[in-house]
């Protein structure tokens, strides 16, 4: 925020010799340069320890083939007693288990955050408005560790016992053993973790849309939902895009609670299946990095986990690109919705 | 802030919107229900678990519930852990924020520092621990960590507050700056006009004016801090009790490694090496309530800041 008046101070501290302004500006300058360098670092520093485990695998390193956890047991043990490093290892079970739970989430809980926005800025009676807020600000604070602790005391024995059948255990025997960790329980806790980012960006975006245009739609005649729904919500575009932007990339970064309720086994869930993919557990990229991170003393280890980071790092840096990037055509139609954005 | 009010029922709608609104009653009902369980199941499991020496008492090793201790080291590593992150956070976050808004020139920096800050506010926290990682495994940061044979161990308070500084930092960037821009340019003009150099404006004029968004910025990224577990268990060393370096009393503590209530309740969940629960529900109680505190701190100065109203 300069005015004029800031530059014409400007130049007659300067030409008094007062320089006590200018170090002030140029030593916090030097402050902001050097956490944007720290940032910067953090990419080189990641991409430099991840090389290795990508240039030994190529484009395969995304690829599946062979069992994911074996790689990673062979990786770690090859500095213990073999002279030659070994670097082999597909992640594709993991990469696929990340986009199933994070699709999901964000899905389901983009339905239900847009619906319980509209519902708390516009339909919602008082009081009920009322407790609504506090509620969503308490779920968007409790730590994921809870939510795990939960899952794992609550909903894991709930789908374990009720949800699974004997003749679904039996089918899935040789492969692998379905106790109740699964891609149901990470993608309903997940949800519920994700649902309030979303829905208090969502109403803030909401609220900011001008009463005089829905003013306008009701006097027409249009009845109040359909008002909302093809007045504000349109207008709140922006704002749906920067909410489910950072609730993705919350969904994606998890690994706490993911690493708590999904099992922890490298297993693919094959959509073709049919609906036992559900109950099959699966382990995302952030979470096996937790899951490992006690064999970060083998060097090869440390290269393969360095390589998951850092296309975690990667996605979640191009997602805020790519919301950014579908802000931009709106923000010219909806200059008023756009307060968060 | 003003609603369009009921005057028709939903009767004479469409089914549709009918279907809608309905949809939009059962989501928002369900989703205080779920909020509800939560506290209530905490509250009911903690409570029973909950002894006041089992805040007064360390972890220790034994074979049963009974034997295993309290939570009084993962209380004040916590309390440590998060002052060290804040400590750090908060000038620095107060810094970018100023220079945002009040100098920011060049535009060029000024454009990729915004977009910078921004970008970073989405990183995961398990990438953010990695490169605590093989920062502090770095020599010249050594003296900040265990050491022994030249071969720095890179694990204690100093790697773990500086990680999660880093992760509430674009919070209190965000509150501040906020906040400034808030305060209309008069107020900036009247203060040059009686003699104030831009500096002595933004120390003596904008920060005070600007306290309780600092606050409530700082309170949200502690907020962010305390739940983080990932960064916690990586570069805190995950120890059950605080074991300091040294022999200075603080310093050495905080260059050593320790334990904080997110880790506990990772490492006592069926999940983790301990495994107990009761200890689990007990702990995570009492991080809950200290959540909902700060959230009550957050609430109160942020009314204060929409009440300082600027004409």
């Amino acid at each position: 925020m300069r005015t004029a008046i800031d530059d014409e101070l400007l130049r007659l501290a300067e030409d008094e010799g007062l320089s006590q302004d200018q170090r002030a500006e140029l030593s916090l300058g030097a402050l902001v340069c050097g956490v944007i360098v720290l940032l910067l670092a953090m990419v080189v520093f990641i991409v430099a320890q991840a090389w290795p485990s990508f240039a030994h695998n190529g484009l395969h390193w995304f690829g599946s083939g062979g069992n994911v956890d074996q790689q990673l047991e062979s990786i770690f043990n090859s500095t213990s007693y073999l002279h030659k490093a070994v670097y082999t290892f597909h992640a594709w079970p993991l990469i696929w288990s990340t986009i199933l739970t994070t699709a999901g989430a964000v899905i389901l809980a983009f339905i239900c955050s847009l619906f319980i926005a509209i519902f708390m800025v516009e339909f919602a009676p008082v009081p009920v408005q009322r407790i609504l807020e506090p509620v969503v600000r308490v779920l968007a604070s409790v730590p994921s560790v809870i939510y795990g602790l939960i899952g794992v005391l609550v909903l894991v024995p709930f789908i374990g016992n009720h949800l699974i059948t004997q003749s679904e255990r039996a089918s899935v025997t040789p492969v692998i053993q379905l106790s109740g960790y699964s891609l149901l329980a990470a993608v309903v806790i997940l949800t519920v973790m994700i649902a309030p980012i979303m829905i208090s960006i969502f109403a803030d975006g909401l609220r900011a849309v001008p009463r005089n245009w829905l003013e306008g739609s009701l006097a027409l005649g249009v009845n109040r939902w359909r008002t909302f729904w093809k007045v504000a919500v349109l207008t709140a575009r922006p704002a749906l895009i920067a909410g489910t932007v950072l609730a993705t990339a919350r969904a994606l970064g998890e690994s706490v609670m993911l690493s708590m309720v999904s099992g922890s086994v490298g297993f693919a869930p094959n959509p073709a299946d049919g609906l036992i993919l559900f109950v099959e557990p699966s382990r995302g990229l952030a979470a096996t990095i937790l899951h490992n991170t006690d064999e970060l003393s083998s060097p090869p280890m440390e290269h393969t986990l360095f390589a998951i980071a850092a296309v975690l790092l990667f996605s979640s840096l191009m997602l805020s690109l790519a919301g950014w990037g579908a802000k931009q055509p709106m923000k010219r139609y909806f200059q008023v919705g756009g307060a968060e954005a | 802030m003003s609603r369009t009010r009921a005057l028709e029922s939903s009767s004479s709608w469409r089914w549709t919107d009918r279907l809608g609104l309905a949809f939009a009653w059962l989501v928002g009902l369900l989703f205080c229900v779920i909020c509800a369980a939560i506290v209530i199941y905490l509250l009911v499991q903690g409570i029973r678990y909950l002894h006041p020496s089992f805040l007064w008492t360390n972890p220790k090793v034994g074979n049963t519930q009974n034997e295993t201790g309290g939570i009084l080291a993962p209380l004040l590593g916590t309390a440590l852990v998060i002052a060290l992150a804040m400590g750090i956070a908060t000038p620095v976050g107060v810094g970018i924020a100023v220079w945002l808004s009040e100098y920011a020139r060049p535009r060029q920096l000024a454009r990729v520092v915004e977009s910078t800050v921004e970008m970073f506010a989405g990183a995961p926290s398990i990438v953010l621990a990695l490169f605590g990682v093989i920062l502090f495994r770095a020599s010249f940061l050594g003296f900040l960590t265990e050491k022994t044979g030249g071969v720095v161990y890179g694990k204690g308070f100093f790697p773990a507050g500086a990680m999660l500084s880093l992760l509430a930092l674009p919070l209190v960037v965000t509150s501040v700056r906020e906040g400034l821009q808030a305060i209309p340019n008069h107020v900036r003009e009247a203060s040059y006009a009686v003699g104030k150099t831009k500096i002595a404006t933004i120390r003596r004029v904008l920060l005070p004016a600007v306290r309780p968004d600092i606050i409530t910025g700082s309170m949200i990224g502690a907020g962010h801090a305390l739940g983080d577990t990932v960064i916690i268990v990586i570069l805190l060393g995950d120890t059950y009790i605080l074991q300091g370096v040294g022999h200075v009393p603080l310093l050495g503590t905080l260059r050593g490694t320790g334990d904080t209530l997110t880790s506990y309740i990772f490492d006592n969940a069926p999940t983790g090496d301990l495994n107990q629960p009761n200890k689990a529900f007990a702990a995570a109680l009492v991080l809950l309530v200290i959540v909902l505190i700060l959230n009550v701190i957050v609430d109160i100065f942020g009314r204060k800041a929409r009440e300082l109203k600027w004409t």
